[in-house]
């Protein structure tokens, strides 16, 4: 049995063959088989990991929409459910397992922290959204969402996942895509791509307080001048 | 055990070492200051003549005004009774503190997280790295002037946040639209990461000799930080000869979301939702201890019936926690996901009467100052002894005839990742370790806290201090939960849950105070000091997976690479309370 979703529209099917035949695009067979069966990476954070869990388990069950398995490993993997904080001292181990998965390749961001820092935005170890280093296809809100929610945004996915086409999808491009330069650890985070502005940066620090102290030695010497 | 806690006495330390220690005199706060050139001896006599034979908890606080920097330890009998806290103050300038190592071995991570944090040199410490931030980074950020980039104010609820009414982002005031901040004139290109190299040199010298006739070579595995048996971004170092584990050394911190720092910027109140997402899977408890810590500096009291409900919400979690722990630990021996699923089955249905309660399956920010945010609604006391009395002793027994006797479990468990008595003490394990190595060591008796003292329980103690029995003391622990919901439920009282009105602002008097309870993975305590502010002025966490994780390699070494996800898992570790 096919789905009805999966004929192209303005077709009229004889009944007695509604059952063998389908008359379809490549596009359309193509994003159909592929959404339902995308596979999560078994990657866990933090405290959403344990509502994806849950979701996984036998309340909730996303097997029923084709996700059952998921795969502790990256080069088996569709979709990677970031669940949770990400931390400074992560998200270099987080852009390295994205690099390794293969194309065509999801990124839900599960919850607050994900999203954008959540409850903990403001710590010194917290980067503000997995989205300032890879690209994220469904943000999904809740401090953690509900298995309901988190089942909401696998099937916000699976929608996105309709509207994609052979033709214009970037793993067929004419040139390979590029792995996403991995963010290294020094006196704080640092992103490879911005070593310019860092350096930038470091360097008006500087010259401020340079600057700074010359005006703070500059009264404090004036009246033994004078 | 009642008749030792009421044996056990707390002498006046001050009149027996004149020289060595002062009595704590600071309004609001108890102890003993010790000079830091006799520390060391006081310890000792502390474990060898007192019986102070388990260090709680080694924790620091900046006392910016004062210029000095404080070590606070807080040890106690394994017999039972209060726990002794003493002090040792330096300057904050030169912060050199003697280590306690080679007293108590369990002060190990403990000390290492106060040098990350705050900068104490623990000299003597045979390993003093950096534990939850990397080797590289800038800066000590629990000192009170270290300012993290996203700095607004010294302390919420900030101005800042809605400026004109109108709502701004941080990001959009940060230079490079980020969360980082470097220190002047650095220069990215000529840095060179650190990339675990510290950790590598220690372990690279038991490379050398593998001290057998047989020429062989010893490796370095790493397992994690992403592994599918490590729950959670928790990572092990291990050196190998063969399959045998030469050391190991665990490296956490992927999860550190400077819990502390934010604590302290954080008004009293706003600290609790916070506390949720310590230990995830046990939300309700973790509040229970941070409630604790402060209503003793409140001096407040909840009302009875608030009592039995945080009791009875306690006991619930510590049900859901073991029961997690015990289908993972299966997950770990290979029984990949159908136990965990039977424990999910269970989990749910406390969920549910969470959610009923609170308003969330999870995080559920339930308890208050002096009381519980809101009473329970209709029909959740029939839910809930339907739960107790029906359907839970039930499926326990389920669990327990499907496992226990189950030939694998008992080959895979039995004997493996021992500690003995002894070693689980002076490792400062709490908790399920402790007590399966033969120790009744456990709070709610030790050192009763809120009604604790009115139930009848036993404290479950295993002797083997493997693997199987850290599982067997938690099937014994969930069917004394249940013994103990069951007198909570048969005489709860009708009548308030909060005492006095609720308040978003509380006013906590200076002083420090020190909360625990007997949390599902061991001693949660909370130590705060208040300065009279609205915020606490510090905020730590004593938690009991982080400094269970001592134990791991003790427990490790010289078993096989395949047994240390089996130990991992009989510690029953969360990583949102290891790294905070």
């Amino acid at each position: 049995m096919t789905p009805p979703e999966i004929n192209s529209p303005g077709y009229e099917i004889p009944a007695e063959i509604r059952n063998q035949v389908n008359i379809t695009t490549l596009d359309r067979v193509y994003n159909w088989s592929r959404k339902n069966s995308l596979w999560p990476m078994m990657f866990g954070l933090a405290c959403c990991a344990i509502e994806m869990i849950c979701t996984a388990a036998s309340r909730y069950d996303f097997s029923r929409f084709g996700m059952e398995v998921m795969r502790p490993s990256p080069r088996q993997a569709d979709v990677m459910i970031v669940s949770g904080t990400v931390t400074k001292k992560m998200v270099p181990q987080i852009v390295r397992l994205y690099n390794q998965m293969p194309e065509p390749k999801y990124v839900i961001a599960m919850g607050a922290c994900a999203s954008g820092g959540g409850p903990f935005k403001e710590g010194y170890n917290v980067v503000s959204g997995i989205d300032k280093f890879i690209p994220v296809d469904v943000y999904i809100p809740g401090c953690p969402p509900t298995p309901q929610a988190l089942l909401n945004g696998l099937i916000t996915l699976q929608k996105k996942v309709e509207t994609e086409s052979i033709k214009s999808a970037r793993w067929y491009g004419r040139r390979p895509i590029q792995p996403i330069p991995i963010p290294v650890l020094g006196p704080d985070l640092m992103d490879p791509r911005k070593y310019g502005e860092i350096r930038e940066l470091a360097r008006q620090k500087a010259e401020a307080e340079a600057q700074a102290a010359a005006e703070a030695a500059a009264p404090a010497g004036e009246p033994e001048a004078g | 055990m009642t008749e030792q806690t009421q044996t056990t006495y707390t002498p006046d330390l001050a009149a027996r070492f004149p020289e060595w220690v002062t009595p704590d005199s600071r309004p609001g706060f108890s102890g003993y200051l010790v000079q830091r050139e006799h520390l060391l001896d006081f310890c000792k006599t502390l474990r060898d003549d007192l019986g102070y034979d388990l260090l709680s908890s080694v924790t620091g606080v900046d006392y910016l005004p004062e210029g000095k920097l404080e070590v606070v330890y807080h040890a106690l009998q394994t017999v039972g009774g209060p726990m002794l806290v003493f002090k040792v103050q330096v300057p904050r300038d030169e912060a050199v503190v003697p280590s306690v190592v080679s007293i108590w071995p369990g002060a190990e991570f403990q000390e290492r997280e106060a040098w990350d944090l705050l900068g104490i040199r623990f000299e003597g410490h045979p390993d003093l790295r950096r534990i939850l931030m990397w080797e590289g980074f800038e800066g000590h950020p629990l000192r009170k002037d270290w300012k993290e980039p996203y700095f607004e104010e010294e302390v919420k609820p900030y101005k800042s946040r809605w400026p004109d009414g109108q709502v701004e982002r941080i990001e959009d005031r940060m230079p490079l639209q980020d969360n980082v901040q470097y220190p002047a004139g650095f220069d990215p290109e000529s840095w060179t990461p650190d990339g675990d190299e510290s950790l590598y040199r220690g372990l690279r010298k038991l490379l050398e000799d593998s001290g057998s006739e047989l020429k062989t070579d010893r490796l370095i595995v790493n397992l994690g930080p992403q592994h599918p048996s490590t729950h959670g971004v928790f990572r092990m170092v291990a050196v190998l000869d063969g399959e045998t584990i030469v050391d190991l050394k665990p490296v956490m911190g992927y999860l550190h979301r400077n819990h502390e720092k934010i604590g302290e910027r954080c008004s009293w109140l706003q600290n609790m939702p916070f506390t949720d997402r310590l230990d995830y899977i046990s939300s309700m408890s973790n509040n229970f201890g941070y409630a604790l810590a402060v209503e003793k500096l409140m001096g407040i009291t909840p009302p009875e019936r608030a009592e039995y409900i945080r009791v009875i919400m306690a006991e619930l979690t510590r049900i859901i926690s073991h029961l997690i722990s015990i289908g993972f630990l299966l997950n770990d021996l290979g029984a990949f996901f159908t136990p965990v699923l039977y424990a999910f089955e269970e989990r749910e249905l406390i969920l549910d009467i969470f959610e009923a309660v609170s308003g969330s399956r999870m995080m559920c920010n339930y308890f208050r100052f002096g009381g519980v945010a809101r009473d329970f609604p209709e029909g959740t006391l029939e839910k809930l002894r339907e739960l107790i009395y029906e359907r839970l002793p039930r499926k326990i027994d389920e669990l327990d005839r499907y496992l226990t006797r189950n030939e694998i479990v008992q080959t895979r468990c039995e004997g493996v990742g021992v500690i003995t008595a002894e070693q689980a003490i002076s490792l400062s394990t709490t908790g399920p370790i402790l007590r399966a190595s033969g120790v009744p060591y456990d709070i709610r008796r030790a050192d009763p806290y809120s009604i604790y003292d009115r139930f009848e329980f036993d404290v479950a103690v295993r002797y083997h201090g493997d693997v199987y029995d850290r599982y067997l003391l938690r099937l014994d622990e969930i069917r004394q939960s249940i013994r103990i919901l069951k007198q909570a439920l048969k005489d709860i009282p009708e009548g308030p849950v909060i005492s006095g009105k609720p308040q978003w602002q509380v006013r906590v008097p200076a002083g420090e105070s020190y909360g625990r309870v007997e949390g599902p993975k061991g001693e949660l305590g909370f130590y705060v000091v208040s300065n009279g502010k609205a915020n606490p002025w510090r905020y730590h966490v004593r938690a009991p997976s982080f400094i269970n994780l001592t134990a791991l390699a003790p427990m490790a070494r010289g078993g096989k690479i395949a047994d240390v996800v089996v130990i991992l898992g009989s510690i029953d570790i969360v990583l949102g309370e290891v790294d905070r």
